[in-house]
This record gives structure tokens, C-alpha cells and sequence, in this order.
């Protein structure tokens, strides 16, 4: 055993039976870095969406639900990202269609303000937010709407078929290009 | 005391146990964690939401949508993914052999009419990418040419009978309910076609689904 015998006389350096660990460290690394890039760490978000069941409307001849007009807000989604809002019916409007865009100040602050009006016009009752994309729309805009409805928690909206009238009123504020 | 005070001749190795102890905890936590990720032909940009749910693992069907309108369709779970193809197999009266079956069940997604499926599973998985695959045809009728309607349909009834076969082997076997739909869709693409997927789903009362998106954070 003189062999494993410490011997610090002659000036070597010593070992103490010690591995090297520094080249299985950087392996040990290199693996975890390989394993944490490959690894989806961030599961995509899955946005539900509860669409009405569609035979109960056909009967009630396309689409058309009637609802209080002081309480419905409908929201055109138009090309190049931007909105036409108003607030009633397209023919007799309480608001007329005014132009917004998706940021923070724009449909945001309407959703807000009409939140806070609309129970006081109807007597307590809520909003009801009717989203009509139009075929210029893209579907980023309508996963932005919904989820402005999540934010702002607006209980009650739908996502419904475009009318003729509102397509002539996109045009008319340009908001029908490709 | 002069003698104390003389510096010793330092070892500049480190003690490595410690950091390779650490370091390979590490790796065996990232390797058992680990659920590679799955590739998939038809790469989409979704856009982002703030919504905390996640997408579910598994008993998921997701319809993609990207590259101008192309329809992709895949189903999570292998067996059901096999069955489906029987169903359809059946419907449109296209016979598959033993192998497109076994081909079939490990085919991540596709985007091809059926009748050009068989092509499809003939080739290597190397060489299948998004160009070569014409997507779904997808209309707004419930007929055998809006395919994505019966792919849909028949794999929904594909879960639930594969899901009673489960039931029946394994009485501790718990029945995870009906399998859900997923829109993935490209943040740039056009409505309309977003809109026919829609209506595909609510033709045959699928009036709940989820819209894949990404997390956004800038909230407030």
C-alpha cells in the first residue's frame, strides 16, 4: 500500500485519488442545454369559443336575433386592422359608426365606456356585443376581439354573419380592402 | 508569528462533485420532463392572447390552417387516429392497406384530399413537407366533398368507440369524454376560410372549440 501512501515531500502535486470531473461537468451541461431548447416549455393557450347551436337559427330565418337595441353594440371588423363600432341598430344608431383600432386606447375604451352606460340606458340590463367580421378581416382581429372581451369581461357576445348594410358602411370608410 | 503568515502554495483545481451532482439532477430532471417536440408540417404564426388556458396534451383533434386557406388536420391519440381512417376508409370507399394503416397512425398531420392520402402515406416521412400536400378540401355544405367535415365526424365517433374499447379491457380505465377541437390558424389568414371551418364544426354540433394562440403580455 506504499503506493497510495500521501507523500507531500517531493514537492508533487497531490492527486488524493481525486477525478477530474470539469470535461463531465461541460458534458452534463451540453445535455441540459440540448434538452431545454428541445422541450416545449410554453404550451400554446387554447382560446374557447362557444358558438350558438346553428339549427335553432335557421328557423328563425338567418341569424337574425333580435336584441334590444340599447343594449347591442356591434363591432364591424373592417380591413387594415381597424374597427367600426356602433351602438343600436345600423339604420336609427344611438352612436353612429365611429372608426377605432385595436390598441389599448381604442376598442378597449369603448368597450369600457359602453360597459358603464349601457345598464344605465337599460334599466340595469347588460351589454351585448355582436362581433360581425367582415371577409377583409384577418384572424388575428378576431382572436384580439375576444380577447378584449376577456379583459374588459364583457358577459354576453356573439360572433355573427355580416349584413350587406354594414359591408356599404365599411366601404364607405375604406375599410374593405385587401 | 512570521511562520504562520507564510501564503501556502494554493491547489487551483475546484472540487467538481458538487457542480456534476447538481448538473446531472438537472439532466435527468429535463431528460424525464422532456416530451419532444412534435414536428409539424404546416408551420403557422397564431396570434396572441392573454388567455391563461392551456391546450390539452392529448384526446385533442387540431385543425391548422396557414400558407393562403391550406387546411391541415391531426389527431393526438394513435389509435383513434387509426380508427379514423377505418371510418373514412368506409365512407368514401377507399381501401387502405395493413401497412398505410400502421403508416397512418404515426402520420403527426396531414393535408391532403383522401384520394390522394394512399400517395401520401406511400412516401417517406423525410420527404413529405407543406408544399407537396393541397390541404382538406373544405366547403360549407355537410356533403362527401367538404372531407374536413367528415374527418372531423369520424373522429369524433372514432374516440368514443376507441375510448369504450378501453373502457371494456381496464375496468379502472377512466373514460376521458369526448375529444375536443382546436382551430390553429395563421394570425394573417383571411376570415372567410376561418369562417367555413366554423360552420364546418357547427354543422354537425361542434359548438365548442378553442383557437390556439400564443401568450401575450402586455396586458395592462
Amino acid at each position: 500500500m506504499a503506493e497510495l501512501k500521501k507523500d507531500s515531500g517531493d514537492g508533487k502535486k497531490d492527486k488524493g485519488g481525486r477525478v477530474d470531473l470539469t470535461a463531465m461537468v461541460d458534458l452534463a451541461f451540453l445535455l441540459i442545454t440540448f434538452f431545454m431548447l428541445t422541450t416545449s416549455l410554453n404550451k400554446p393557450q387554447a382560446m374557447d369559443v362557444a358558438m350558438p347551436d346553428k339549427n335553432k337559427i335557421e328557423e328563425e330565418k338567418d341569424d337574425k336575433v333580435e336584441i334590444a337595441d340599447n343594449r347591442s353594440v356591434t363591432l364591424l371588423l373592417g380591413s387594415d386592422n381597424k374597427i367600426l363600432w356602433y351602438y343600436g341598430q345600423l339604420a336609427n344608431p344611438i352612436y353612429p359608426p365611429e372608426v377605432v383600432d385595436y390598441s389599448k386606447s381604442g376598442l378597449r375604451e369603448v368597450l369600457q365606456k359602453m360597459k358603464k352606460e349601457v345598464p344605465a340606458r337599460s334599466n340595469g340590463k347588460d351589454l351585448i356585443v355582436v362581433i360581425r367580421p367582415s371577409e377583409k378581416s384577418i384572424h388575428r382581429n378576431l382572436v384580439d376581439v375576444l380577447d378584449e372581451m376577456k379583459i374588459v369581461d364583457v358577459k354576453r357576445y356573439m360572433i355573427a354573419k355580416i349584413g350587406e348594410a354594414d359591408i356599404e358602411q365599411l366601404k364607405e370608410e375604406n375599410l374593405f380592402n385587401d | 508569528m512570521a511562520k504562520k503568515a507564510k501564503v501556502k502554495r494554493q491547489d487551483t483545481t475546484i472540487d467538481m462533485t458538487a457542480m456534476c451532482d447538481v448538473s446531472f439532477l438537472l439532466l435527468t430532471f429535463f431528460v424525464l420532463t422532456a416530451q419532444a417536440r412534435q414536428e409539424e408540417t404546416l408551420m403557422v404564426d397564431t396570434p396572441a392572447s392573454t388567455t391563461q388556458d392551456k391546450l390539452p396534451d392529448d384526446n385533442l383533434g387540431i385543425i391548422t390552417v396557414g400558407d393562403g386557406g391550406k387546411v391541415f388536420f391531426s389527431i393526438k391519440d394513435f389509435e383513434v387516429r387509426k380508427k379514423t381512417l377505418e371510418n373514412m376508409s368506409a365512407q368514401y370507399g377507399i381501401s387502405f392497406s395493413e401497412e398505410d394503416y400502421e403508416k397512418f397512425r404515426l402520420t403527426e398531420d396531414f393535408g391532403v384530399p383522401i384520394e390522394n392520402l394512399r400517395q401520401l402515406l406511400s412516401l417517406d416521412k423525410a420527404d413529405i413537407d407543406d408544399t407537396m400536400q393541397s390541404g382538406i378540401p373544405v366547403d360549407s355544405t355537410e356533403d362527401k366533398s367538404n372531407e374536413l367535415y367528415h374527418w372531423v365526424q369520424q373522429s369524433r365517433l372514432a374516440t368514443v368507440s376507441v375510448e369504450r374499447e378501453r373502457e371494456s379491457e381496464d375496468s379502472r380505465y377512466k373514460a376521458k369524454g369526448p375529444m375536443k377541437i382546436a382551430i390553429k390558424a395563421d394570425a394573417e389568414e383571411k376570415y372567410p376560410i376561418i369562417n367555413l371551418i366554423i360552420e364546418t364544426l357547427r354543422n354537425q354540433k361542434q359548438n365548442k372549440f378553442s383557437f390556439v394562440t400564443g401568450l401575450r403580455s402586455d396586458v395592462e
